[in-house]
This record gives C-alpha cells, structure tokens and sequence, in this order.
C-alpha cells in the first residue's frame, strides 16, 4: 500500500512539474475518489485522476502521457495474448528481420484505414519493442528509441497507400489527406509514449517525465514547431478567437456605465412607489482601434505571421478596420484575402500562394520593405490608426533604415513589434531587434498564450 | 446520511442508459463520483453533445426534481440566489401605518416576503434535487464568487434571516462552452468532465435511441457523412443534437437512402454557416462524381 501511495505522490509532483496547478485539496479529492471506485479498473484509475486534478482540457494530453508513465499499460513486452502478431517469436532467431519489417508495415496500413485504435496501440508497442531496441549504457541493459523505431517503420511513407484505401472507402480526397495525416501523426504519438514506457520503466518515470514531455500547444513555441503540431494549432486559432471576442464584448459591456440615464431611472422607480432601487446608466461610445499589420513572411517567421493574421482578422469586429501587408524584400497587400465569413483553411492557402508576391530578391530585407511600404501605402497610416509589425528583425546584415520606422511610428496613435523569438535570442547574428525595439516597443511572442494575450490587450 | 445518488459507476450508465441517454465510460464514472463525493461537476465541451441533457438524465434516471440557474451575461445575486419582495414589504408598511418599527421591521423580513431564486430553492428543498447552472461562463466573475459560497459548503447567508444550510446537498451540475476560463477557485471545488464529440458507434446508438425509425441503413450513413464533416476544418462542426435533428428532418422528408442529393438539400440542419456549407458540398461533391465514374 505504501507504494501506491508513493507513487500517487510522485505522479501528482511530475503533474505540478509539468505545469498542472494541482492543488492540495485536489490531491485529497483523488485518494477519497480512488477509494470510492477502487484499483481494480485502469480507466476508471484514469478517469478518476482525471476527474479531479485536470480542470482544463487542453492540459488533458499532457495528463495522459504522464498518466502513461506513472500507470503504464503493461510491462515490458506485455502479455503476449495476440497471437497474430507473435508467431516468429518461437523460432528464437533475430526479430528485426526485412521480412518481419515488411510484414509488419501490412498489418500497420491495415490498422491505419481501418482506424483500430486498439490494435494501433498494440502495434506501436510493438514497433519500439521490435525496431527500436538499442544497446544500453552498461552490459545486459538495454534502451529503445522511438526515433529509431519510426525512421525504420517510416510510417510516413504509408501515407499515399492510406489516402488510396481511404478514397476507394468513398471518402474526398482532401478530407482523406487530412485523416491520413491526423493517423499516422497518432500512431507517431503511440511509439513516442510507448518507448518514453518503456524507458521509464528501466530508469524510472520521474527522469522521462522531466526530460522528454512536450509542452501543450498552446504553451508550443511557434519556431519550434512540427507539421502536426502547426495543424493542431491552426484548429485552436478559431476558438481561441471566439474565446477573446467573448472576452472582449463582456469587457466593453461592463465597463460602458456612461452618465446616469434620468428618464429610465424615474421610469422604473414608479414600480417601487418612487424609490429609485436601481439605477440604469446611458452606454459608452465604444473607442475601436484601426489595425495596420505589417508582417515579415520569410520562411520560419511565416507561421507566425499567418496565425497572428488569421486572429486579427477572426477578431475584426472589435476592430475599427483591419489592414494587413506582408513582406520579404517587397510589400503586398493582403487584406483583400479575408473576406468576411470566407473559410478559413481555404484562406490560408491563397495567403500561402500571395506570399510569393512579396518577394523580389527573396531575402529578407527590412530597412528596404519599410522603404517601400512608406513609398506607396503610406496613406493607411494616420492619427487614428495603430501599426503592428510582425517579424524576427533578422534583416540579413542589410541596412536596417531605422529613420523610416520612425517616421511610420510617428504617423501611427500607437505601435507594436512582436518578435516570435525568445528574448535572449535578440540580437544575436544578424538580428537588429533592440535598434527596432528603440523606436517601436518590441514583445516576445513565442505561443499561442502569448499571442492571444497580446491581441486581446490590443482589441481593448 | 441520505441515500447515495449512483452505486458504482455501471450503475451510472444503466440507469441513465434506461432513461434515453448513452453516457461513455468516462462519463459514468465520472457522475458517479459527482455523486459519491458530493461535489459539484463542472462539464465542459462544445456545443451541443448532450452536458445539459446529461443533468436532465441524471434528474430523470434518479427521479430527482430539477432546478435550472440559466446563466446569461448580467446575472447577479437578486436573479441567482434570492431577493427580498420590496413592493410587498412598502405596502406592508404603508398597510400597518402606526406600528412601532420594530415590530415592522421583524414583519417585513421574514419568510413571506423572500423570493427565493433557484440556488436557493435547490438548497432548500428536502427532496433529492438536482441544481443544474448552466453555461456558467456566460456569467460575470463576480458570479463566481457567489457561486462558492454555494458550491463549497452547500449553504447561503442571508443576513437578515441568518445562514441556511442545505437539508440535503443537492447533485450539482455545471455547464461551460469554455468561451471564457473559469476561476481557479470555482474549478477547484469542482470534477471535471469534458464531453466530446463521440465515437461513430456511440452516436450511431444515440441517434437510434431518439429516432427510433430510422431505417438501420440511413442511420449508419448519416453518421458516417457526419464522422466526416467532423474531419473538415468547420467553423461550427455538426453536433449530436444537430445529427439527430438531421434524423428527424430525413423521417419527415420520407428520405430512405442518402445519397449525394438528399444531403445537399437537407445539408442546412447541420451545418449553420454559408462558407461551412460551400465547403462541404465541395466535398462531397467530389464523392459524387467519383461514384459515377466507378
């Protein structure tokens, strides 16, 4: 029994390290939930832990993967019950055969459109066991890899065969891309927490918990990305937005008490017998904010700047008007892109295909697209509008015009620099940001968290 | 001690099973456990997969009787939890001219001038009960802090009349669309369950247990063609209530098989937004004619 309670201990203080606030009286719904329901079932273990410590859903991967270490599914190889899946195993010889591989890569593609999530589990499992052994630090010892593992299944490479079954299965093409690409990045996630089992079971799981967990996405540094993660994100962009625009109209509403409306108040109080009990206030005129973005599209920055366009543009509405301009070396408009109520993953592709129009030399160049931009859109600017700028300001050692910035900042009520960078990343090779940050005020803005704590700062 | 609400949590989804609604594991263990530590249960998810109806069932497989807090922006102590009835209490006053203050003031706050808004009525009643408040984050904060009170300790303090505790603790269910966070505090008394979109199979269940006529063919397609809209990056994905209205509107159309054209017609219960609908036909479209090629 002590070790159950020590291992609920050290499961709740990884949960803290992960970045779950856990509180004690969190920690004692969980024991006396545990004792209502008992040990005997793993799910409702989980359901339970779940109930009471995470209070977010979108904390809810990193809770599972913990979960996964701390309470793992089985040991080791498990028990072998599936008898389709071991049958060289009697013949004693090497397991990582070419044959075994191409066998294996059958059954996976099978399992991938069939969508079997339990028998993806049991094959991811395998693959780490079979694929991703590797010679451990000391004799007899052994460690896995989940990269080794991937790199020689390559389920990546399944992806055309997939989207084929798929589409013979009466799907779209597109939506069966999409599907292709959301399973094999689960089956991807399947081998990751496998082989994190698997090595925490030989190391224990408090040194796995603090080395190898990502950070949820919302907290995921948009430079530091994967394509799967850059997908999960662009679904967040649309709630989240709602999420503000919510935020901000419950925002405006309590605070649009204006001067005393006489006439209401008189009005109502007839019904209490001429005593005013409540009083009613004539709203506020709402301030609204014109936008100008102008933002760096050049390579990794690119992410950034489409996600922070998708938000402002999500948001327009709280906005006075929204303008939007991209560069590399060379300006372009993109406002015309969003259209009110238009789709937003189509949007994004024409924005992808228009990023090509700001580019003349493709390198990027600040100190020329700020020339430019002051050349022929200088008129968006004026006492009312504000500017924000999107970009690294890594401006590949060209001159970096810091006069014209300050003249477009002069023009503009108000303007912002966010730099997806981490701060300490600032000025270091070719990046000019503090020479910026003297002019217009510059903020890191590295996730989604930070972005839509910024955009809604903005909208207020 | 009253009796307890759930005895384990297969219990949970049979006796909610019994009244119309399919809870999955998750959800029946975790209302069991609302149940067992008589603790709130803060449901989050999107719109429309069943979190009120979750609070209808419980009240409906338990015979409890139950009170609805809607939550709208606005909402504050007079609305939620009680208020004194001011017309009532000034005729009285102006009724009984002469009597010593006193006397009046003991008069005019006393049970007959309350009206008890439904925190209060949940906290009061003696038969079990069932307190849904719903989409709380519709709410100002400062609701939150009222709410505590109420979720915590399972009591209200009305300073007139003193402090007054529940007879017996109410099943307490609280809705959210997660459009704003909650507070730390008001999760913290809470469990918390997130209800998603469910599986394929459940839903198909679901959507046969509300449309009972609904031909075994047509009920598999339905779900399928909303498994993958689903997949779609939509504005506002298809929810549950939405899939089974769907049923009910292909019943109504005397529809026996969808095809290509009989989801472009009614395609409009499901999906609410014109640049959704655009796309989806453009999808779907693409089935069509591979269907004629093959």
């Amino acid at each position: 029994m002590s070790g159950l309670l020590d291992r609920h201990i050290a499961f709740l203080e990884a949960l803290r390290g992960a970045g779950l606030p856990v509180s004690l009286a969190e920690d004692l719904d969980a024991v006396t939930a545990l004792g209502a329901l008992g040990w005997s079932s793993r799910t409702q273990v989980r359901d339970a832990y779940a109930a009471t410590l995470v209070k977010k859903q979108a904390l809810r991967p990193t809770f599972d993967a913990l979960f996964e270490l701390y309470f793992p599914r089985l040991i080791g190889e498990g028990a072998r019950a599936e008898g389709d899946l071991t049958t060289d195993d009697d013949t004693a010889g090497p397991r990582d055969t070419p044959q075994a591989l191409n066998d294996f890569r059958d059954q996976l593609a099978e399992a991938l459109e069939a969508g079997d999530a339990d028998r993806l589990r049991r094959l991811a499992a395998e693959a780490v066991g079979r694929f991703g052994a590797m010679p451990g630090r000391g004799p007899g010892l052994s460690s896995w890899s989940s990269y080794t593992a991937l790199r020689r299944v390559a389920p990546g490479e399944l992806v055309g065969r997939l989207i084929d079954g798929l589409r013979v299965a009466g799907w779209g093409e597109e939506e069966a891309e999409r599907a292709a690409n959301r399973r094999i990045g689960a089956f991807t996630g399947l081998v990751e927490s496998d082989a994190r089992r698997r090595i925490a079971e030989e190391k224990g799981p408090d040194h796995v918990a603090t080395v190898t967990l990502r950070p949820s996405v919302e907290r995921l540094d948009f430079l530091s990305a994967r394509r799967a993660d850059l997908e999960e994100m662009r679904r967040e962009i649309y709630p989240l937005a709602r999420r503000l625009a919510t935020r901000l109209t419950q925002e405006h509403h309590s605070r649009r008490r204006g001067p005393l409306d006489f006439r209401r108040t008189v009005r109502a109080s007839m019904s209490t017998g001429g005593v005013p009990v409540a009083t009613y206030h004539r709203p506020k005129r709402p301030h609204r904010t014109e936008l100008v973005v102008l933002c760096d599209v050049s390579g990794s920055v690119a992410n950034f700047a489409q996600f922070t366009l998708m938000l402002v543009f999500a948001l327009r509405e709280a906005f006075g008007g929204v303008r939007a301009f991209t560069f590399v070396d060379d300006v372009h408009e993109v406002t015309g892109y969003f259209r009110p109520g238009a789709d937003l993953a189509d949007t994004m592709t024409e924005l992808a295909a228009a990023s090509a129009h700001a580019a003349r030399f493709g390198r990027t160049n600040y100190g020329r697209a700020f020339d430019v931009f002051a050349e022929r859109h200088l008129d968006a600017l004026g006492p009312r509008s504000s500017l924000l700028i999107l970009g690294d300001a890594r401006s590949n050692y060209s001159d970096s015009n810091v006069a014209t910035l300050r003249q477009l900042a002069g023009r503009s009520r108000r303007s912002w620099w966010l730099n997806p960078e981490h701060r300490r990343q600032w000025d270091t090779g070719d990046s000019v940001a503090s020479r910026y940050a003297a002019v217009v005020p510059m903020s890191e803005c590295r996730n989604l968290t930070q972005l839509g704590q910024f955009v809604h700062d903005v909208a207020r | 001690m009253s009796d307890p609400w759930f005895s384990s949590p297969a219990d949970v989804t049979a006796r909610l099973g019994a009244v119309g609604y399919l809870a999955d594991q998750a959800t029946a263990t975790t209302a069991y456990l609302a149940g067992a530590l008589e603790k709130p249960l803060l449901v989050e998810g999107p719109a429309g997969v069943g979190k009120t109806e979750l609070a209808k069932a419980v009240s409906r497989a338990t015979g409890a009787g139950l009170v609805r807090l809607q939550c709208y922006e606005g909402l504050d102590e007079a609305r939620a939890l009680y208020e004194w009835n001011y017309k009532k209490q000034l005729l009285r006053i102006q009724a009984s001219q002469g009597v010593e203050w006193d006397d009046a003031h003991d008069d005019i706050f006393s049970e007959e001038f309350l009206l008890t808004r439904p925190l209060l009525t949940a906290i009061r009643r003696e038969d079990p009960t069932v307190l849904l408040v719903d989409e709380v984050d519709k709410t100002d904060v400062e609701v939150e802090g009222l709410l505590l009170e109420v979720l915590s300790d399972f009591q209200v303090t009305i300073p007139e009349l003193g402090t007054v505790e529940a007879v017996r603790r109410p099943f307490v269910i609280l809705t959210s669309n997660a459009s704003r966070e909650l507070s730390e505090a008001v999760k913290r008394r809470c469990l918390y369950l997130h209800l998603d979109y469910p599986t394929a199979e459940r839903e198909r269940e679901i959507v046969v247990s509300q449309v009972p006529d609904l031909p075994d063919k047509v009920a598999t397609q339905l779900v399928s063609v909303v498994a993958r809209l689903r997949e779609l990056e939509l504005k506002k994905a298809p929810s549950i209530a939405e899939s089974v209205d769907w049923a009910r509107t292909l019943i109504a159309l005397e529809i026996h098989d969808l095809d290509a054209k009989a989801i472009d017609d009614t395609l409009g219960v499901v999906l609410k937004h014109a640049s959704d609908t655009q796309r989806a036909v453009r999808e779907l479209r693409l089935d069509k004619r591979e269907g004629r090629e093959r």
